[in-house]
Order: C-alpha cells, then sequence, then structure tokens
C-alpha cells in the first residue's frame, strides 16, 4: 500500500532543495563594545534621557520608515545604551530617518531620539562608516559645503550635484521632472548667495574653534 | 409566635435569585419557581434579580408577615458568600433564622453547567431537596463566647512588629514571640530601602526600641510557640523559652564579655552577616540588637564542650549576668486573638548550579550583598569580595528561583526593586560598571517606576534575558580571571559573554522551613505554593479560616516591605474588631449528646480534631464544649449508640433531603410528612 | 504688527505658488509683511548631519538679525516662516538658546565674530497659526466671498510644523488647517495620515522608500474621497504632486489628486484672481475659477 504523500513533502520534492545556508557567527564579547557610547551619544542628544529608555518600541511603532530599517529605533537605541558602536554606525537605519520627529513626541521617557538621530549620522559622516556614494550624506555633505559658502541653496544645483556624485543615471530620470517644473516656473538655475557671505563665513569658521566634537 | 407552633400548618416560601446573569443565564428560573410553587407545603415562590439587595431581603420580610410564611428556601449563590445575610433577614422577618435553607445554584449549578435544560433541571432538583429540608429545621438559639482580650503575636520582623505595635497602642497587651536572639527580621540586615533609599536601620530600630519599652508588650525573644488549645477568644499557648545563658534583666549590653571571651577571634560563621563574618561562641547578632541583650551559643563555648574554660566572660560582667545554669523555660498564656507573622525564606541559589554559587567565591546571594554594602555589616559597608578585590564589573542576576516552573513558579515581587537598589548602592560604592540581567522588571509600588527610572539614568546596563550560565571559562583574553555570564540580549537579538568580578543573584523569596509545622499548630491553611493562606484572595487577605487568626507580611506570600506593614495594620485592626466586640457568635451546627443514649464508651474522645470532647466523670457520659466543637461531625458518625447528634444535621434533616434529591418529577409527600 | 517674512531657499524655486499665493493672501487681508534683511538658509535638516553647533549658528543669525527689529508697539519681533523645515529650525534653535546654556554660548560666539548677537526676542510662526491665531478664524470667514462647496479637502500637515517645538497645535493630530477649511465653506476629510512624514527629501535619495511614503498618503485620501490636498510645506507639496505619475506606473496605481497650498485655497475664497495664486505654477489645477459658489474639478492641466 502506498502512503498519501503530505503535500508539502511533495512541493519540496519538486523544487531542487533549498541551498545549504552559510553558518554565520553571531555572539557579542563584552571586550567589542564600547560601554561608554551611549553615554556619549545621550550626551550628544542632549541629556541623559536616552539611557532612560524602556525598550516599548512606541518609537517604531511610529516611525513612517521604521519598516525599511536594519535596525529599529527601538533597537538602535538599545545597541547605541549597550556599546554596539559600530552596527549602529554602519546602519542603514540613521540615513533612513526622515527627521519628522513623530517618535520623539511619543516617548514615554521624552526621549530626543531624532537628535540621536542626528547624532549619529554625524559621527558617521565625520568618520567615514557610510557606503561610497550612498545620496544621504552625499547630499548632506553638498549642502554644507553650498550653504557654507553662499548662505543659501540653490535647489537644482544642489541636485545636479548630489546626482553627479552618486549616481549621474538618476539625473536623467530626474531631467524630465526638471524640465516640467522649469515650465511651470518652479525651477530657477540662478544662483542664490547672500550679502553677509564673509560675516556668515566668519562665524561658521568661528564655530571650529568653538566647539568642535570630540570622535565617539 | 407560628414558627414556634409544630401544629400550624407548614408555610414555605421559596425564593430564586437571578444574580444578574449569574444565575439567569443558564437556568431557567422562571420554570424552577413555578415547579416550586406547586410542591408540598410551598405557599409562594417568586424569582428576583437580585435576592441580597435590601429589596431582595425586604421580599422575604413582607411574605413572611403577609402569607405567615414559617419556613424559608433561597435558591442563590454560596451559603458562605450569603447565608449570614439571608438568616438575618429571616430573622427580621419574625422566623427563626434556622428555620432557613440555602440552596447554591451559581457555584454548583449555573457556572459549572452549560446545558440551561440540564442546570434548570438540577436546580429543581436542589430546589425540591431544600423544600424537603426545610420542614425538618427547628428553632435553635445562637451562641456567643466572649473574647479574650490580650493578643499573640508570632515573629517579630516589620510586620509583627508593627502589628504588635498597634495593638499595645491602643491600650492591648500583647505578647510578641521572636525565635532568634532579636527582633527585626530580614529588613535589620538591610543597609537602605526602595524606593527611597532611606536607611533601614534609622527606620527600624525606633520601632524596636518602641516595643522593648511599651508598657504593653511582653517581648519573648529566643522563643518559640510549642501548644496552641483553644478556640476564638481563647486561645491557650504554650511557649518555651531558649536559654541565653545570660539574665536577661541584668545584661546592659556592654559587650564586654565578648571582648573577654577566650575565643581571640570569631570562628563560627555569623549568622547575622550571612556567614561572611566569624562570631564568638558569645555575641550579639548586630550592635543595635533588640532585646541588647548577648547570648552564648552552647555548641561552641569551651565551658558547654568541656567544662574546663576560664570564663573570662562570668569574670568580667560586674552585674554578674552570665548565668551557665540557665534552663529552658515555659511559659503558658491566654489570649482571645493570634497574628501570624513569621516571615519568609530565601531561595537556596545552590539548586542551580549552572550560576557558580558555593563554587566561585565571587558569586554572592543578595542577602549577603545586602550585609556587604551595610556600613554596620562584616566589611563596615566597604565592597571587598570574597578573594580579596574591589569588583569593577558587577552582574545582578534577577529571577533567581522565582518565575521557574523547575523551582518556584511565582513572582517574588520584591527582587527587581531590590536589585535595583542593590545596582544603585554597588555603583555608588564602588563606580563599577553594573548590570542587571532581568525577564521583565516589575516595578508597579508607588514610586517605584520613578525609582527605575532614576536607575536607567545612573548609566547603570539593563540587559533583558534571563542568564544561561556563569563560568569562569575564559574565551578571550579579556575574559581571563572573571566570571562570564551568557545571556541573550533579547533586545538586541545576540547572544553576549559578559565578564564581570562579581555576579549578585537575586534569590526569591519562599515560605519559610517550618512553614508546615507553624500552619499545623495553628490549624490554618497553606496555599500550593506553602504560604499561609488567606480567607478570600480579595476580600479578607489577612483573615484566615481559623476565626481568631489572622495573617501578616511576607508569610502570606512575597511583598515588600510597604504591603507588610500595610498588612500588619490590617490584622491589628481586625483583631481588635473582635477585642473590642467582646464576643462572637457561634455558629449553632455543634454536635450535642443526647445523655439517655450515652454508654460512656469513650470512643469519641479520641476522635475529635478540637478536643472538645470530654466525660463528665460524675454522669460518666460525654460532654461536648459547644465553643470548640467546629460541627465537624466525626464524632456523630462515630458514637457506636447513635447517641451523638449535631444541630442542623440531624437525621430526619438529612434523610428528607436525600428524599427530596431521589424523589423524581411525580412528587409524593413522603418526604415532608412529620 | 509687521511679520518679518522669511522665505527659505524653497519659496524661491520649487514652492514659489506658496510664495506668490502667501504674499497674495497677505496684502487681501491687509497683513503687514517685510522680507527679513539678508537671510540666510536655516540649515535644513542636513545640516545638523554635519555639524550641529554651526547648523544652529545658520539659523541664528537670522533670528539675531529679527532680534534688532523692535516693533513699534513694543511687542516681540515675528517671524514668518512658511516651510515646515526653516520653521521647526528656526524654532528649535530659539528653543535651544533659551532652554541649553551651552549651545547658548558656543552660538553667541559665533555670532560675535559675524558682529552680531540674539538676545532671544524673536518669535518664530507659521503662517496656518498666524492666520487662523492672530488674524482670527472668524474674521476670514467673513471676508470669503467664493465659498469652496464641494470641495473634500485632505489637510495634510507634514511632519515639522506641528512636530516637536511648535505649540499652536497637536503634534499628531492638529485641526487648525481643518478649520480653516471649513471656515473657507469647503468639507475636511477626516483622515489619520495629516501628519504622517512625506519623506521630505528620501524621494531624491532614497526612492523605494520615498515613494512608498506618497503612495500610501495618495491612496489613503483617494480612499477616503477627498477631491484635493493641501500642504503647507513645500517639500510635502512637490513630494505628493510631482511623483504622482512615478508612483503610479510604479506600483500600478491610479492616483489623480491635485495638490495645492493652503494658501491658494484662501486666496480662491477670498476672491482673489488665480493668476494672482499661482494656480498655473501647479500640475493639476484644482478648480477652474469660475463664478462664485460653481468651482469644478479640473481633470488634467
Ligand atoms: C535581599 C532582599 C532585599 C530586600 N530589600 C527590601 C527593600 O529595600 N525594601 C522593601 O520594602 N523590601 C525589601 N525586601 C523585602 C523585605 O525583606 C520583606 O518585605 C520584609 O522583610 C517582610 O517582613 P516580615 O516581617 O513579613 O518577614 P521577616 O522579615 O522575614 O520577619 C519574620 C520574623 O519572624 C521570625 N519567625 C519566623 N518563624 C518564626 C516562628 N515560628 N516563631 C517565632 N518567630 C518566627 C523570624 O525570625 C523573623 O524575625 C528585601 C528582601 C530581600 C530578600
Ligand atoms: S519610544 Fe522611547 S522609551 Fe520607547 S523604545 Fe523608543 S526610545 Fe525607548
Ligand atoms: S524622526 Fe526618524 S526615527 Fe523618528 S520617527 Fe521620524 S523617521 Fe523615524
Amino acid at each position: 500500500m502506498m502512503l498519501p504523500v503530505p503535500p508539502a513533502m511533495r512541493a519540496s520534492a519538486a523544487k531542487s532543495p533549498p541551498p545549504m545556508k552559510t553558518v554565520v557567527r553571531r555572539i557579542k564579547f563584552e571586550s567589542e563594545l564600547d560601554l561608554a557610547f551611549g553615554e556619549r551619544v545621550a550626551e550628544r542628544a542632549y541629556g541623559q534621557k536616552l539611557l532612560s529608555c524602556i525598550q516599548c518600541g512606541t518609537c517604531s511603532a511610529t516611525c513612517p520608515l521604521s519598516h525599511y530599517m536594519d535596525y529599529t529605533p527601538r533597537k538602535i537605541i538599545a545597541m547605541t545604551r549597550e556599546g554596539f558602536k559600530d552596527e549602529v554606525l554602519n546602519s542603514l537605519t540613521i540615513w533612513l530617518c526622515a527627521s519628522c520627529y513623530s517618535c520623539q513626541v511619543q516617548c514615554p521617557r521624552q526621549i530626543h531620539i531624532t537628535d540621536v538621530m542626528y547624532a549619529l549620522k554625524r559621527e558617521a559622516i565625520a568618520r567615514g562608516f557610510y557606503p561610497a556614494h550612498h545620496p544621504i550624506p552625499v547630499l548632506a555633505r553638498s549642502f554644507y559645503e553650498r550653504v557654507f559658502a553662499q548662505g543659501r541653496n540653490t535647489e537644482s544645483r544642489l541636485l545636479i550635484t548630489l546626482y553627479l556624485r552618486t549616481n549621474p543615471l538618476v539625473m536623467l530620470r530626474e531631467a524630465f521632472l526638471g524640465f516640467h517644473l522649469w515650465r511651470k516656473g518652479r525651477l530657477s538655475l540662478k544662483k542664490e548667495s547672500i550679502a553677509g557671505r564673509k560675516d556668515l563665513r566668519k562665524m561658521l569658521n568661528a564655530v571650529e574653534h568653538g566647539k568642535k566634537e570630540e570622535p565617539l | 409566635m407560628p414558627d414556634t407552633d409544630s401544629s400550624h400548618p407548614l408555610r414555605i416560601g421559596f425564593y430564586i435569585c437571578h444574580c444578574g446573569h449569574n444565575i439567569a443565564g443558564t437556568i431557567d428560573v422562571a420554570s424552577v419557581a413555578h415547579y416550586a410553587a406547586a410542591l408540598p407545603h410551598v405557599s409562594v415562590a417568586r424569582e428576583y434579580k437580585y435576592m441580597c439587595s435590601d429589596p431582595g431581603q425586604e421580599l422575604i420580610q413582607k411574605d413572611i408577615r403577609d402569607l405567615e410564611l414559617n419556613r424559608i428556601v433561597v435558591a442563590s449563590c454560596s451559603p458562605l458568600l450569603h447565608e449570614h445575610t439571608f438568616r438575618q433577614a429571616v430573622e427580621k422577618g419574625g422566623l427563626n433564622p434556622f428555620f432557613f435553607q440555602m440552596v447554591n445554584i451559581r457555584e454548583d449549578v449555573s457556572w459549572v453547567n452549560d446545558n440551561p435544560a440540564a442546570a434548570t433541571v438540577k436546580a429543581k432538583d436542589l430546589a425540591r431537596a431544600a423544600i424537603f429540608r426545610v420542614s425538618h429545621h427547628r428553632a435553635l438559639d445562637k451562641k456567643h463566647v466572649s473574647i479574650h482580650p490580650d493578643a499573640l503575636v508570632v515573629g517579630a520582623g516589620i510586620a509583627g512588629i508593627h502589628a504588635a505595635l498597634t495593638l499595645a497602642n491602643a491600650g492591648k497587651k500583647v505578647t510578641l514571640v521572636e525565635r532568634e536572639p532579636t527582633i527585626g527580621g530580614h529588613m535589620a540586615m538591610f543597609d537602605k530601602t526602595f524606593p527611597t533609599l532611606d536607611c533601614a536601620a534609622c527606620i527600624l530600630t525606633p520601632k524596636m526600641s518602641a516595643v522593648r519599652n511599651h508598657p504593653n508588650i511582653r517581648l519573648l525573644s529566643y522563643s518559640e510557640v510549642k501548644v496552641v488549645g483553644g478556640y476564638v477568644g481563647n486561645y491557650k499557648v504554650t511557649i518555651r523559652r531558649k536559654p541565653r545563658y545570660i539574665k536577661e534583666e541584668l545584661c546592659v549590653g556592654c559587650m564586654e564579655c565578648i571582648e573577654a571571651c577566650v575565643y581571640k577571634e570569631g570562628k563560627t560563621p555569623d549568622e547575622f552577616n550571612q556567614g561572611l563574618s566569624k562570631r564568638k561562641p558569645i555575641y550579639i547578632p548586630f550592635p543595635q540588637a533588640t532585646p541588647q541583650v548577648v547570648v552564648i551559643d552552647p555548641a561552641t563555648c569551651i565551658e558547654f564542650k568541656s567544662g574546663h574554660c576560664k570564663k573570662t566572660c562570668v569574670s568580667v560582667c560586674d552585674r554578674g549576668a552570665v548565668d551557665f545554669s540557665q534552663k529552658e523555660e515555659t511559659i503558658d498564656i491566654d489570649v482571645g486573638t493570634i497574628i501570624l507573622a513569621t516571615g519568609y525564606a530565601t531561595f537556596d541559589p545552590k539548586r542551580l548550579p549552572y550560576y557558580g554559587y558555593g563554587k566561585y567565591p565571587n558569586v554572592y546571594s543578595s542577602l549577603e550583598v545586602e550585609r556587604l554594602v551595610n556600613a554596620s555589616g562584616p566589611t563596615a559597608g566597604e565592597l571587598i569580595l570574597r578573594d580579596g578585590r574591589h569588583p569593577k564589573t558587577v552582574g545582578i542576576i534577577h529571577c533567581v528561583g522565582s518565575r521557574d516552573r523547575n523551582t518556584n513558579r511565582w513572582c517574588s515581587r520584591t527582587c527587581c526593586m531590590y536589585s535595583l537598589k542593590l545596582a544603585h548602592l554597588l555603583k555608588e560604592h564602588t563606580e563599577a560598571e553594573v548590570y542587571n540581567f532581568y525577564i521583565d522588571i516589575r516595578a508597579a509600588g508607588k514610586s517605584y517606576e520613578e525609582f527605575y527610572d532614576k536607575l536607567l539614568e545612573e548609566n547603570i546596563h539593563f540587559v533583558r534575558g534571563r542568564v544561561a550560565e556563569v563560568t569562569d571559562w575564559a574565551a578571550r583574553p579579556s575574559e581571563e580571571g572573571k566570571l562570564v555570564i551568557r545571556v541573550e540580549d533579547t533586545l538586541i537579538g545576540v547572544v553576549r559573554r559578559v565578564p564581570v568580578d562579581m555576579v549578585v543573584l537575586a534569590v526569591g523569596m519562599e515560605p519559610s522551613a517550618d512553614a508546615q509545622d507553624v500552619r499545623r499548630m495553628f490549624n490554618i491553611s497553606c496555599s500550593t505554593e506553602g504560604f499561609f493562606l488567606e480567607r478570600h484572595p480579595k476580600l479578607a487577605p489577612v483573615d484566615t479560616f481559623t476565626d481568631g487568626i489572622f495573617i501578616a507580611g511576607a508569610c502570606q506570600g512575597p511583598k515588600d516591605i510597604p504591603d507588610s506593614v500595610a498588612q500588619a495594620g490590617a490584622a491589628a485592626a481586625q483583631a481588635l474588631t473582635l477585642i473590642d466586640t467582646g464576643e462572637v457568635e457561634l455558629e449553632p451546627n455543634t454536635a450535642y449528646i443526647a445523655e439517655e443514649f450515652c454508654s460512656g464508651c469513650k470512643s469519641c474522645l479520641g476522635i475529635c480534631p478540637y478536643t472538645a470532647i470530654t466525660r463528665d466523670e460524675i454522669k460518666g457520659k460525654a460532654f461536648i464544649n459547644e465553643a470548640l466543637c467546629k460541627g465537624c461531625g466525626t464524632c456523630v458518625a462515630a458514637c457506636p449508640s447513635g447517641a451523638i447528634r449535631q444541630h442542623l444535621f440531624e437525621d430526619d434533616q438529612i434523610f428528607s433531603e436525600i428524599d427530596g434529591i431521589l424523589a423524581d418529577d411525580n412528587l409524593t409527600t413522603a418526604g415532608v410528612e412529620r | 504688527m509687521t511679520y518679518l517674512y522669511f522665505p527659505g531657499c524653497s519659496l524661491r524655486s520649487t514652492g514659489r505658488a506658496y510664495e506668490e499665493s502667501l504674499l497674495a493672501v497677505c496684502r487681501k487681508l491687509e497683513i503687514p509683511l517685510h522680507e527679513l534683511d539678508d537671510w540666510n538658509c536655516c540649515g535644513a535638516t542636513a545640516y545638523v548631519s554635519i555639524d550641529e553647533t554651526r547648523a544652529f549658528t545658520l539659523a541664528a543669525r537670522n533670528l539675531a538679525i529679527a532680534d534688532h527689529l523692535p516693533q513699534p508697539d513694543g511687542s516681540d519681533p515675528q517671524i514668518l516662516a512658511p516651510c515646515n523645515a526653516c520653521y521647526m529650525v528656526l524654532a528649535k534653535t530659539h528653543h535651544f538658546m533659551e532652554s541649553n546654556a551651552e549651545v547658548r554660548a558656543h552660538v553667541s560666539t559665533a555670532l560675535h565674530a559675524g558682529g552680531m548677537t540674539y538676545t532671544g526676542q524673536t518669535r518664530v510662526r507659521h503662517p496656518l497659526d498666524v492666520f487662523v491665531n492672530d488674524f482670527g478664524i472668524d474674521r476670514i470667514a467673513k471676508k470669503v466671498v467664493h465659498p469652496l462647496k464641494g470641495f473634500r479637502v485632505a489637510c495634510y500637515y507634514g511632519c515639522q510644523v506641528v512636530r516637536p517645538f511648535s505649540e499652536f497645535d497637536h503634534p499628531v493630530y492638529p485641526m487648525t488647517m481643518d478649520r480653516l477649511v471649513t471656515a473657507l465653506g469647503a468639507e475636511s476629510v477626516d483622515w489619520p495620515m495629516k501628519t504622517r512624514c512625506c519623506g521630505g527629501s528620501l524621494t531624491g535619495t532614497i526612492q523605494e522608500a520615498g515613494f512608498r511614503l506618497n503612495r500610501a498618503l495618495l491612496k489613503e485620501a483617494t480612499k477616503r474621497k477627498a477631491n484635493i490636498i493641501l500642504t503647507c510645506c513645500p517639500l510635502c507639496q512637490h513630494n505628493l504632486e510631482c511623483y504622482q505619475q512615478r508612483i503610479n506606473r510604479r506600483y500600478g496605481e491610479t492616483i489623480n489628486l491635485p495638490v495645492a497650498y493652503f494658501t491658494q485655497f484662501m486666496g480662491l475664497a477670498l476672491g482673489i484672481p488665480a493668476k494672482e495664486l499661482a494656480i498655473q505654477r501647479l500640475f493639476k489645477p484644482p478648480l477652474s475659477p469660475a463664478p462664485a459658489g460653481k468651482q469644478e474639478i479640473h481633470a488634467h492641466a
């Protein structure tokens, strides 16, 4: 007598078996952690509140981007607090954060989560912790340079720089939209700048001497 | 009165309660009422939404008056809940309260039956049985016993101390019995208390000396209750006083004898310091011990072992307080009420060998750490490990022997909070990196969450996960010489190895080793886990099933100091209520001797669990002390001559009830014939 | 009182329709505006990612310019910042200059280097707040000449106008714009996504994420039978309007919703000609400037 084959078995018999998964070692030795990292980030993000996180997950649930993140905001806080510096600074999460402040206004412990994200972004950018041509740090950098020099940003020029520095192909795709905007009078290539450029630069340079963030 | 005259025809009133949906949701109450109305002698049968409400009770009273009822049956909830209510209503209506029978159709029928038709049939059967039975009820007199105004409190931890002081301040004489040489219980061992971090000694010692000095409190330390007899209001208690070999009334606690002892150094592990230091054979548990009287431990004293000691202690004491001839004493007292406050024991962490307690010297139990951080502890509050080092990293493991089906299933309720407290103190004393390994943080008391919040901001690590092992296996050079904690950080999703210098095991709270003996001696019950059982978990949390005996503090279940004190106050209030009422009403369901049938065979004497039966030597017959009789019925069944009977359980009553149950729906009047 | 208008970089390019309609409405309501002299970029959200103190300094320079322009009636100078990001960054900087001594010290030093000081007088305001709470919703209602009947408006606030430093409405469920459009004769659609992020610049950087956020907003507004989305931020308007076709193609949707500035909508109700409100600059104008009470929805530009 033949025993009926359960459907699941038949299906897998028909397909080729899945490839063997490679074994990945995942354990954390305390010596690999930077225990004071959390406290330093907390200081950067205004006060010790980061440490008072109760891991409730409200931030992750309210964050509109958490489902694209490699670590949810809650996990970022947990890892920051416990000193998982490399993981945090290498995460995609900090680049996906759109600074919408949803998490921050809802956090039951009033943790400045968005400011934590900023602090982590700054650190990652300062120490080159992001893939080359990653558009977000590149955008931030280009924007920074432009405003530093001119006092104002020219959106069109900023985008062109961004695409040139990251993926010129995107520019082709965006050119069509650009043309439409230009036709509607919503795109200007005129370089914006302010009269008090020199003084502004003096101010910004004064900061260099004033407060420079130590690497975390 | 109609009820006392048996020539009057029987007129029974039957009432069935809906109890909201509790009963009426399952049982067709209208049909039961209709059915009962047709039973013999039933004059009226009604249904009502809530019989226990005032209108419900008034219904009965009005019917008694208007319809000249002389027997009442109520089908509703458990007699435990409302028998008293309905008896009172019947009495107010002008009938003897015992012309009443209650049928439990809620716990016994509707709550346990999901078939409405079958439930309705069962309700009818039970109603019929009660109606048959109630016809045979007789008028009975209520009985009262007086309450002795003195009280006994057993156990002088914070709960016992508070209960004793409350009673004494209300003017009652209290005997406070404590097993150890000093009062104070566990609280006396702590340095600080959560969540306010006030010093334990500062808040406890004033209460301890208040006990000592209170004119209404007789403190019997180093003593234990041996025998308990009697009944509510009239307990007879025998207490054994262990010899201290010191005359308590002479000793002033100057401790010069300890200094003078021939032992230059202590050799015996100090119990109060959890064995973290050594004491001499003559010692005092701690400087503020109450009473401030030293003790001699005969097991280690040379004089007791060999009889050849120089007895320097005797010569140094100019008050002549040392007395090697002291003997054990027994003291008998009479009290009306008893409060048990015998506290708890901590879980023995050796039962979980994977945490290395007893194997690695730097693994500590939380109670040991309480002593270690205590300014008056073995190291004067300096954190020196057993191997002499100062810890730079400390791991506190929560839920050791709690929330674990392999050991104790319950949550010990205090460990989260005292772990937070210890984390704070350890950080404060050592500036070490402190980790808490927890399953959940349970900080539900007033100001507790705020305390947790504060701790979080002190940069103490909180790793969510139950630790699997503590080992000295170093997988990396950085782990060399350390205790390595292996845990899943469930919040981050990675297994971690955390090397530390010191491990603190947050041991749970469990029943004291002798809880079962104490329970038997005082004739109360324990819940499955072994803590003393309260009469009702919500509505009678400090009462027990034995009248006049109350429980307070951690002997009833794990709890912290605020809850222990609150319970102690409640227990004292309950005792005071009894004392100030002066007497209690007894259930009349006691056994009695029909003397004309008693042959004086004595078979009943030994079998009464409450020793209520004695023999009247003059008459040569058995005699039952009604105050002692609990109505268990053992003797009634045992008497070979059928001379012992029991009120409310007379043969005719029981047989008619059985007839009622067995009668089929085509009724006969057999059961109700008189 | 004169409001110190701070256009920010966007209102001079992609947000031009916002600027034109805002100015037209203020003229109509006789709300005096004066453009902040030589204002500079607020720093937006990108600058903080590089250097926080410099980001604060950038924003503080604007606050400092306003700080020295006290009002004739003695009241505090008020910056009017229509872009949500500018509004939030300026408000945040003011907040930190007030409450954080360290930030105040560093930024003050920097301002000094350029010959400026900030004493903390400046108030930062958003036009939504000013119209509804300063000018008053009743007064606006009285001035309506073309009640905007037939419009079901999904009011979209975006994030930073209500979070985390503004005080005029709830950070998650604001109602200011809803009350405004009701006063204009339109119907506001109750929807739970009024402050759900549009992704900001993610539409240009990580498009998969950015587009999906906008798709969710557009789909939900459509599902709730809104026939227009109103915004109060140039970036939100840009994201929701300009990527509709791309989102439709990418995800097989058929979204077709006009997205306008709330100021344009106000202007129409107040009887300002469509041209002055830059309706023609939208890809999908919401309505033809028809006689009062008879507006219709345009199918396409
Ligand atoms: C490590 C640790 C730290 C803690 N820290 C805190 C804290 O900071 N704050 C807080 O609120 N709670 C704390 N707790 C809980 C606290 O210990 C209890 O809530 C409290 O001690 C309960 O008091 P009790 O009087 O019921 O019991 P106990 O303190 O156990 O006292 C019972 C007394 O009865 C005596 N006794 C026992 N059996 C007999 C008998 N048969 N005859 C005569 N006498 C007897 C005992 O010798 C003892 O003196 C802590 C617990 C632990 C384990
Ligand atoms: S919402 Fe706040 S407390 Fe909750 S997990 Fe996020 S950061 Fe922690
Ligand atoms: S501010 Fe960033 S992390 Fe917080 S909810 Fe918004 S996108 Fe998510």
